[in-house]
C-alpha cells in the first residue's frame, strides 16, 4: 500500500524542527520503522519532520572518554567504527543483530531508540551501557537516564527531539556479550541478553519483557561476586513468559561464558 | 516537492507527492528492473544501492534520496554481464526473477566489503531477501564461484 498524503519538511536546524514538531508532527530519521507503518496506513500523520538534513544531528564522536551518537548516526556506521568496536563493543555485537544490510544503512540509532520496539536490540545494548539521552524540546533541554517506560514508549514528551545518546566510558578490562534467539537471522528478537562485566562491575540487560528493556539487578550482584550459574537463573526470574524465561536463561549463560574472566 | 538525482549516473528529475517512495520514482522514470514487492521493508525485492550502501527503496522516501547517487540493476552490467550475473546464470541462482534485482544489488555491495565470505556470511547477507523459488543453493554456488582462490 501506500502511505496517506502528508506534509514533508526536512528543517536543518534543531530549533526549526521543534517549531515543526507540533502534534500532528511526527519525526522521520532513518524510515526504516516508521514508513513500513505509514506504507500499511497504521500511522497517518500530518506531518513528518524529516531530521537527516539536519548536520549536527549524524555526528558520532568520543570526547573526555564517552561517547556521543548524534541522533540520525546510521546502524551502519555504528557497525564500521572502529571507536565503537574498540570502546564500546557491545553496541557492535548487538548491532549486527539489527535488521538486514539494507534496513542498517538506513536505519538509525535513535530511530531505534525513540521507536522503543519491545524486541528491538539497541535499546537492550543501551540499557546494558547506562546510556544518557539528551532531549530537546519547546521548553529547553534536558537529559534522561530512564528513556524506556513501555512498549513502544519513552520519557519523549510531545514536541521533544531525542538530538543524542551518550554513552560514559565502560570500567577498565571489561567484556561484553550480545546473544540472542531470533526465529531466523534479522528478524526481531523473542529474547536476548546483554552483559557488560568487568572487576566489581557486572551491568545485565534483558530483551523478552513483552514492553522495554530492564536491567537485571539480582542477576547482576551474583555475577559481580562469581556466580554466573546462579546469575543465569536470576535474569530469568525476571521474565513472565516461560518459553522467553527459557531462551533468556540459555542466553545468559552463554553470554556470562563469554565474558568470563580469564583463567591464569 | 522538486527532486533531482543521479540514477546509474543519468541525472533525473521530477515534481512528486511528498509521499511518494524512492522505488515507485526510479520506476516511474521506465527503469522497471527494480521490483516491488511487500512495501513494507520484509522481502528485499526492492533492494538499490544509494551512495554506494544498499537500501530498501519502498522504505526510502523519493524527496529523502534529493541529491544522492542511486544505482539500480540497469547500472550492474558494463559492456558485458556482472561476473554476479555470470555466476547466477552458471549457478542457476534463479528462476521466476522476481527478487533477483534486489539479490544482486544486495550481494554486490555485501561482496564489496567481504570480498571472500564464508558461506555462513553470504547466508547472513541474503536472509534480509526473500526468495520462495530456489531455496537459495543456486545462489550460494553462483556466490563461491565468485571467491577468488577458486
Amino acid at each position: 500500500m501506500k502511505p496517506a498524503p502528508f506534509e514533508y519538511a526536512a528543517p536543518e536546524t534543531i530549533e526549526e524542527a521543534l517549531e515543526l514538531l507540533d502534534e500532528d508532527a511526527l519525526v522521520l530519521a532513518g524510515g526504516q520503522s516508521l514508513v513500513p507503518l505509514l506504507n500499511l496506513r497504521l500511522s497517518r500523520p500530518a506531518r513528518l519532520v524529516d531530521v537527516n538534513r539536519i548536520h549536527e544531528l549524524a555526528t558520532l564522536k568520543r570526547s573526555d572518554g564517552s561517547l556521543s551518537i548524534g541522533a540520525t548516526v546510521r546502524q551502519a556506521t555504528l557497525e564500521r567504527s572502529p571507536v565503537v568496536r574498540h570502546g564500546w563493543p557491545l553496541l557492535a555485537q548487538a548491532v549486527r543483530y539489527v535488521g538486514h544490510a539494507a534496513i542498517r544503512s538506513r536505519g538509525t540509532v535513535g530511530g531505534s531508540a525513540a521507536h522503543a520496539d519491545p524486541n528491538a536490540e539497541l535499546p537492550v545494548a543501551l540499557t546494558a551501557l547506562n546510556a544518557r539521552f539528551h532531549l530537546r524540546g519547546p521548553r529547553g533541554a534536558r537529559v534522561v537516564e530512564d528513556f524506556f517506560t513501555g512498549p513502544l514508549e519513552t520519557a519523549l514528551a510531545p514536541g521533544e527531539l531525542l538530538t543524542a545518546i551518550e554513552l560514559p566510558p565502560l570500567p577498565a578490562d571489561s567484556r561484553t556479550a550480545f546473544a540472542e534467539y531470533a526465529p531466523t537471522h534479522g528478524s526481531f528478537a523473542s529474547a536476548g541478553v546483554a552483559v557488560v562485566r568487568a572487576p566489581g562491575h557486572a551491568a545485565i540487560a534483558l530483551l523478552g519483557t513483552g514492553s522495554h528493556p530492564i536491567r537485571a539487578a539480582k542477576a547482576e550482584e551474583a555475577l559481580r561476586e562469581g556466580h554466573a550459574r546462579d546469575a543465569a537463573e536470576l535474569a530469568a526470574s525476571e521474565i513472565a513468559h516461560p518459553h522467553r524465561r527459557a531462551l533468556v536463561a540459555a542466553l545468559a549463560r552463554e553470554a556470562f561464558d563469554a565474558t568470563a574472566p580469564p583463567t591464569r | 516537492m522538486r527532486v533531482a538525482l543521479l540514477i546509474n549516473g543519468v541525472p533525473h528529475a521530477g515534481d512528486v507527492d511528498p509521499r511518494t517512495s524512492l522505488a515507485d520514482f526510479i520506476r516511474e522514470r521506465g527503469l522497471t528492473g527494480t521490483k516491488v514487492g511487500c512495501e513494507q521493508g520484509a522481502c528485499g525485492a526492492c533492494t538499490v544501492q544509494l551512495d554506494g550502501d544498499p537500501v530498501r527503496s519502498c522504505l526510502t522516501l523519493a524527496v529523502q534520496a534529493d541529491g544522492t547517487s542511486i544505482r539500480t540493476i540497469e547500472g550492474l552490467a558494463g559492456e558485458d554481464p556482472h561476473p554476479l550475473q555470470t555466476a547466477f546464470h552458471e549457478a542457476h541462482a534463479l528462476q521466476c526473477g522476481f527478487c533477483t534485482a534486489g539479490i544482486l544489488m544486495t550481494l554486490d555491495a555485501f561482496l564489496r566489503d567481504h570480498p571472500d565470505p564464508t558461506e555462513q556470511e553470504t547466508k547472513e547477507a541474503l536472509a534480509g531477501n526473500l526468495c520462495r523459488c530456489t531455496g537459495y543453493e543456486g545462489m550460494l554456488r553462483a556466490v563461491a564461484r565468485l571467491r577468488p582462490n577458486v
